[in-house]
């Protein structure tokens, strides 16, 4: 069955040993910083509102306190939620009992980790079919589903290494493997790349995106990196103090920022690789003789057609070649240099 | 000004009858269930026994080629191998093997009860910090109150006797086994237990796949410990009527037999070596996985 997406509702968590007493304080305005003060209770999360989409990645971006490590936690729910629903298939995580859960985290998810959070005594094999061994399939199966993985991940040859035998980026393909061999409908990523050196990063972000495209599973990626979450997301959320504060496609997102704090944020985005030629064309009528461009493409892709074809304007065609609109380098080249502010 | 120079004590009847109060209690107990606590301890008094003939009755030649092959399963070193060969050979030409045989019977037994009782027992103190707040006091007063005060309790119940002795040495010994199991469980990474629990293991799966073999350096740390101070309880053993190196010392003591006492008691360090050697050796294969470590 194909995966299926996740509905966070009116999701708060509020960390200490009263949480549920000050749920109604916060709904009713109260800051961070008041709670704080005044409580000593530290608002994790606050009324956090996210449409999951079945079989796309959902970026959660936010910096370091801004409670996205806790909201991905609450989809397992390895922390327990103050108030609020995670429905996956119509069932409420939050009400799910202990068995139930266990069911839940055994078959639906699975889990990567920044600091990777390998079994240190196990080999690369034995941490592969850690999943399917909680689950109880048979030791012959499960080597034979882990093997496919590790040879996809590319660490074919290391299945009887140890993890600390391993550099950091071949230990996160482990966790990867590791994941994927549980063949669950939701992954669920904690910002699993952010230990990673940039250019392995950039290596396992191709490697995650292209298994995405075959698996379609239902990914929930962590990252403080804004990046990384323009090049992986579907859809992006974007937290600041355990709130969304803004959500949408990265196109969306980088185009029209929600506020000052976003703004900032995408100001150093390279837009060329956000921006589709879609969203600057003109519909204009076809220009006799000049270069096609598919539309979904990125801008940079688009400067350099027209430029290696030393153009100055393209025709924006759709999947059966029929033209929807034209561009010129020049637009393109405007949309890419001029930042959006709020 | 009496009261400060002159203790305010309590009455000397008081206090005697005090005393006698307790002493009569124990006594009565004893009386009503010392029977049935004998009985109980009835089938490790004879596994203990067995154990003993099965070692002494086995020809010395047999006995020293089972332990070299015991000492290269826990160690794979022909240094450990050959060192407990020539060890044993001097002890037994200095006339005692049969002392040694039985000292060893206890420490192995020793050992085992100490293991079968302490592992649990350190699991369930690393599962609540409520037992372990409990427990704790109780292991500090086993390593820290005299041995010579619990024989006295031991001795009334059960008179003299391998089965005393043989508790004796546990209470003094399985204080570590326990501790390093609590500690071993504590010690491992948060991280690895999210893990667990993100990919779904029961709490019991969680202990046998991610906590015991992570603890198990650990836990072997403290096995280790607990033959060294079961050996070091070896003449106290003695004095309750445990048969052995310890007697000989004892009676050395007793007769200020110089060349005796040296001769046992070295012997028991003896088997204190080999065995401390073999089990950390033991203890470092456990942790193969962490030996090569990424450049």
């Amino acid at each position: 069955m194909a995966s299926q997406g996740i509905e966070v509702r009116n999701l708060y968590k509020i960390f200490g040993p009263r949480g549920k007493d000050y749920v109604e304080a916060v709904r009713g305005g109260m800051s961070k910083t008041e709670l704080n003060e005044k409580h000593g209770h530290v608002l994790g999360l606050n009324d956090i509102n996210i449409s999951m989409p079945a079989g796309q990645i959902q970026v959660v971006m936010g910096l370091s306190g801004s409670g996205k490590s806790t909201l991905i936690r609450h989809i397992n729910r390895l922390i327990e939620p103050t108030s609020g629903e995670v429905l996956y298939e119509d069932t409420d995580v939050c009400k799910m009992s202990d068995s139930e859960l266990l069911e839940f985290r055994r078959n639906k998810t699975a889990m990567v980790f920044q600091k990777f959070a390998l079994l240190p005594h196990r080999t690369v094999l034995k941490n592969t079919t850690y999943g399917l061994e909680l689950q109880g399939v048979a030791e012959a199966e499960a080597t034979e589903r882990a093997k496919r993985w590790i040879d996809r991940v590319g660490l074919d040859g290391f299945e009887d290494h140890y993890p600390n035998q391993l550099s950091g980026g071949m230990q996160q393909r482990v966790g990867l493997a590791r994941a994927l061999t549980n063949d669950a409908d939701i992954l669920l990523m904690d910002e699993a790349f952010s230990a990673l050196d940039p250019l392995i990063r950039t290596d396992m972000q191709a490697v995650l995106l292209d298994i995405q495209q075959e698996l379609q599973k239902t990914v929930v990626f962590i990252t403080h990196d804004l990046d990384e979450a323009l090049r992986l997301g579907d859809r992006i959320a974007i937290l600041r103090d355990g709130a969304v504060i803004q959500q949408g496609t990265g196109q969306e997102i980088v185009l029209n920022p929600a506020d000052e704090y976003i703004s900032d944020f995408v100001k150093e985005v390279n837009r060329g690789r956000v921006i589709k030629v879609d969203t600057i064309m003109k519909p204009e009528k076809v220009i006799a003789d000049a270069v096609t461009i598919p539309s979904g493409s990125m801008l940079e892709e688009a400067a350099k057609k027209l430029t290696n074809a030393s153009a100055m304007s393209a025709n924006v065609v759709d999947s059966s070649n029929a033209v929807i609109g034209t561009i010129t380098i020049h637009d393109t080249i405007e949309a890419m240099v001029t930042p959006a502010t709020h | 000004m009496g009261i400060l120079t002159e203790f305010p004590e309590m009455g000397r009847a008081d206090l005697r009858d005090f005393k006698k109060g307790i002493d009569e209690a124990f006594r009565l107990f004893t009386r009503e269930y010392g029977e049935s606590i004998e009985n109980f301890f009835f089938p490790l008094l004879k596994f203990l026994g067995w154990f003993e003939r099965l070692i002494v009755a086995t020809p010395w030649p047999l006995m020293i080629l089972i332990l070299s092959g015991l000492v290269w399963a826990g160690s794979r070193s022909w240094g450990l191998v050959f060192g407990t060969i020539f060890t044993l050979l001097v002890v037994g030409y200095l006339g005692m093997w049969e002392d040694t045989m039985f000292t060893l019977a206890l420490i192995s037994v020793a050992t085992m009860l100490c293991i079968i009782i302490g592992i649990p027992l350190g699991i369930l103190m690393s599962k609540s910090d409520r037992t372990q707040s409990v427990i704790t006091p109780i292991l500090d007063i086993m390593q820290t109150i005299p041995s010579f005060v619990y024989l006295i309790p031991i001795l009334m119940l059960l008179g003299i006797g391998k089965v005393p002795g043989l508790i004796a040495v546990c209470i003094y010994a399985i204080p570590p086994v326990v501790r390093l199991t609590n500690l071993g469980i504590r010690l491992v990474d948060k991280d690895v237990l999210e893990a667990a629990d993100a990919f779904g293991a029961s709490p019991r799966q969680k202990l046998w796949t991610v906590q015991m073999p992570l603890a198990l350096p650990n836990i072997f740390a403290g096995v280790n410990q607990t033959i060294m101070m079961a050996l070091a309880m070896v003449v106290v053993a003695a004095l309750i009527g445990v048969h052995g190196l310890g007697q000989e010392v004892l009676k050395a003591v007793n007769n200020q037999y110089l060349a005796l006492g040296m001769m046992n008691g070295l012997a028991i360090v003896a088997i204190a070596i080999v065995f401390d050697r073999v089990s950390q050796k033991f203890g470092k294969r456990l942790q193969k996985h962490s030996e090569v470590i990424h450049g």
